[in-house]
């Protein structure tokens, strides 16, 4: 008990400073040059090019303004002592040159490597060890409900990016990251050279007369995704369709499916997004009652994806719109 | 008291028609007729085939498995909790009272947190199994460390102890690896959809043995509904009974649960339905309990996955949303009593 006194003294002298100088009380009263950034507006993306974002930089980066899905966020200075509790943030703010401001990442932040993994919790974050930190910004996507109340208690700026509902989103959050930490210009570049990747990935597609249909497991009791979920863009970029379109009414995008559905629809691709979590793999599939028969199995057309990748919303969704794209490429080279 | 003929052959009759409706319905469309031409070709080869490769796999090996799986559950969880209503003389048992749920729980939890990399599939059920056989025994230790001999009311109350305490480990361990969380809740909530035939064998032993050992003691549990003092001078051995009802109950309620989650309501719904509209000889209660358990836990399957097709809804949701409500009717229907 002896971390307690410890801890209060951190946290008054933080709260201390943080009085000292301006609030987002203040916010009002802030000078500053107004950033204007224009975000083109998204059109859904099927089957056709991504969408573009153009970004108008005018005046000093700081005094910015950034929005997060806690509203508008004031940050004073360029922050130096991120603390990033989102795996898919950090992923970004390092993609953004953002890197060496960020301070602590939390525990499930382990890409890029270079990334400072700590024991912080994103689902549980503990206010008291954060602010131990001594951070100047802090990236969730995930409140519990206090902690940003908390932060803005002590005065330390939180920015809360919840998880893309579509790659519009995707830009946006990288963009008010980059707005955030002071890389605009940085934030501006990867999105266009991730639009650029995107564009070159689909341009090497073959053509096909019908949508591709595809499978995509989360887990081993046949959770899946629909195409209207943010995993299904990516996938329709490439031509694809999901068989759990049916069922995605009631189970908004993420139906579980019966075994029975998915045999009789017969994919043409199975993605394997439990490798890491179920021990799946292309083996463990082809072994399973009755799925020896799919096309799929038979073709070979499975993709093992890394859990990470196919569950975040950063940059590497490139990496996996190639390693999709390739297998496609690949199966119709062959037949 | 005689039952009447009429039950048991509604029993017979209801357990047929479950089995009939699992087999032709389902998210994959089969035609019936094709269905029992395949049936029949396998049983006695001939030319042609009746069902395509995918759809003859579909049936013969996620269909007409998970029937049976859903049979023998049912009946194991309903013939279970009828024993335990007996041997404890309280409407409110149910296969999960001496914190089997919690210790099953438990077991799935720390596999499937901790024991990813390795396939889950293999470990799980004996996971499932031993937790719940562990927390049973821990129950008995228990109960028989306060008094010398096993009374009904200790050992329901370290029944809950237990399961309180390993609930609560259940639940640090699942705030800590919340990413686990979907998978855990979904064990939870029971599933028989993804099954083979190998874990319709793994349960097939301990149901049959289970049941015949329970199906024995029907009688016992007769004179022992009276007391436990007036059934010892009948003769019966009454803490004898207790633990070996009990030991086989809980054998097969773990086999049950290890390979399907801990599907609720049916160990207590289907005895005390058919108490009501029956009676509660448990001599008769019993077998009863086996023929309409399997068919509930059946049509309730088949409920579950045709509902909502192509997705599924979780067992333990059809049973407790399906039961509870029939349950209520029946209650307010009949002049039978609980008892």
């Amino acid at each position: 008990m002896s971390r307690f006194p410890t801890c209060l003294v951190l946290g008054l002298a933080l709260v201390a400073t943080a009085c000292g100088g301006a609030t987002s009380e203040d916010a009002t009263d802030a000078v500053g040059e107004e950033v204007t950034t224009t975000t083109a507006a998204p059109a859904s993306a099927t089957a056709g090019p991504a969408t573009t974002t153009t970004v108008a930089i005018a005046g000093a980066e700081f005094p910015a303004i950034a929005t997060g899905d806690n509203g508008a966020v004031e940050i004073l200075a360029r922050p130096e002592a991120v603390v990033s509790l989102s795996p898919t943030a950090t992923e970004i703010l390092f993609a953004i040159d953002a890197g060496d401001q960020v301070i602590a990442a939390d525990s499930l932040s382990d890409y890029p490597a270079e990334a400072p993994t700590t024991s912080l919790s994103a689902f549980e974050p503990n206010v008291e060890a954060i602010a131990e930190l001594g951070p100047d910004l802090v990236v969730l996507s995930f409140d519990p409900g206090d902690v940003v109340a908390s932060f803005d208690a002590l005065g330390i700026p939180t920015l809360v990016q919840s998880a893309a509902l579509s790659i519009a989103d995707t830009y946006e959050q990288m963009l008010q990251l980059g707005v955030a930490t002071g890389n605009r210009d940085a934030a501006a570049a990867t999105i266009k050279q991730m639009q650029a990747d995107i564009d070159e990935v689909v341009a090497t597609l073959p053509a096909t007369d019908e949508p591709i249909r595809y499978y995509h497991e989360l887990d081993d009791t046949y959770y899946s995704v629909a195409s209207t979920t943010f995993i299904g863009e990516i996938y329709s970029l490439l031509g694809m369709i999901s068989i759990a379109d049916g069922a995605a009414d009631l189970n908004f995008g993420y139906p579980q499916l019966s075994a029975e559905f998915i045999l009789e629809a017969d994919p043409d691709v199975i993605l394997l997004a439990d490798t890491m979590c179920c021990g799946q793999d292309a083996t463990t599939v082809s072994e399973r009652p009755g799925w020896s028969n799919l096309t799929a199995i038979a073709d070979g057309s499975i993709v093992e994806l890394e859990d990470d990748v196919a569950s975040r919303w950063g940059p590497r969704i490139v990496d996996l719109l190639a390693e999709v794209a390739a297998i496609l490429v690949a199966t119709s080279e062959a037949g | 008291m005689r039952v009447s003929r009429l039950w048991w052959a509604a029993a017979g009759v209801s357990l047929v028609v479950a089995v009939l409706l699992g087999v032709a319905l389902g998210p994959a469309s089969l035609r019936l007729g094709a269905i029992l031409a395949d049936v029949l070709q396998t049983v006695s080869p001939a030319g042609g085939e009746a069902l395509g490769d995918t759809q003859h796999a579909i049936l013969w090996q996620l269909r007409i498995p998970r029937v049976v799986l859903a049979g023998l559950v049912g009946a194991m969880l309903a013939i279970a909790g009828a024993s335990y209503q007996g041997v404890f003389r309280n409407p409110l048992a149910d296969p999960y009272l001496l914190g089997v749920a919690a210790g099953a729980g438990l077991g799935a939890t720390i596999v499937i947190v901790f024991g990813r990399l390795d396939g889950v599939s293999l470990l799980l059920p004996a996971a499932a199994f031993f937790g719940a056989l562990g927390a049973v025994v821990l129950t008995y230790l228990l109960g028989f460390s306060v008094s010398g001999t096993s009374t009904t009311a200790t050992l329901i109350v370290a029944g809950v102890a237990i399961a309180a305490f390993f609930t609560a480990i259940q639940t640090f361990i699942q705030q800590r690896n919340a990413e686990a969380l979907r998978q855990i809740y979904t064990w939870i909530l029971g599933r028989l959809g993804t099954s083979g035939w190998d874990e319709v064998l793994l349960v097939l032993p301990y149901v049959v043995v289970s049941s015949t050992v329970l199906l024995i003691y029907g009688r016992s549990l007769d004179v022992m509904s009276v007391g436990d003092a007036e059934a010892r001078v009948l003769g019966i051995r009454v803490s004898r009974v207790r633990l070996v009802v009990v030991i086989f109950a809980t054998l097969g309620t773990a086999a049950a649960v290890a390979v399907t989650g801990l599907v609720a309501f049916v160990g207590i719904i289907v005895p005390h339905t058919i108490r009501l509209l029956v009676g509660s000889a448990y001599r008769s209660l019993l077998p009863l309990s086996l023929l309409f358990g399997a068919s509930f836990l059946i049509v309730a399957d088949l409920l579950a996955r045709t509902l909502v097709a192509p997705a599924e809804l979780p067992i333990g949701v059809i049973t407790a949303f399906v039961g509870a409500p029939f349950f209520a009717v029946v209650l307010r229907t009949s002049r039978g009593s609980i008892g």
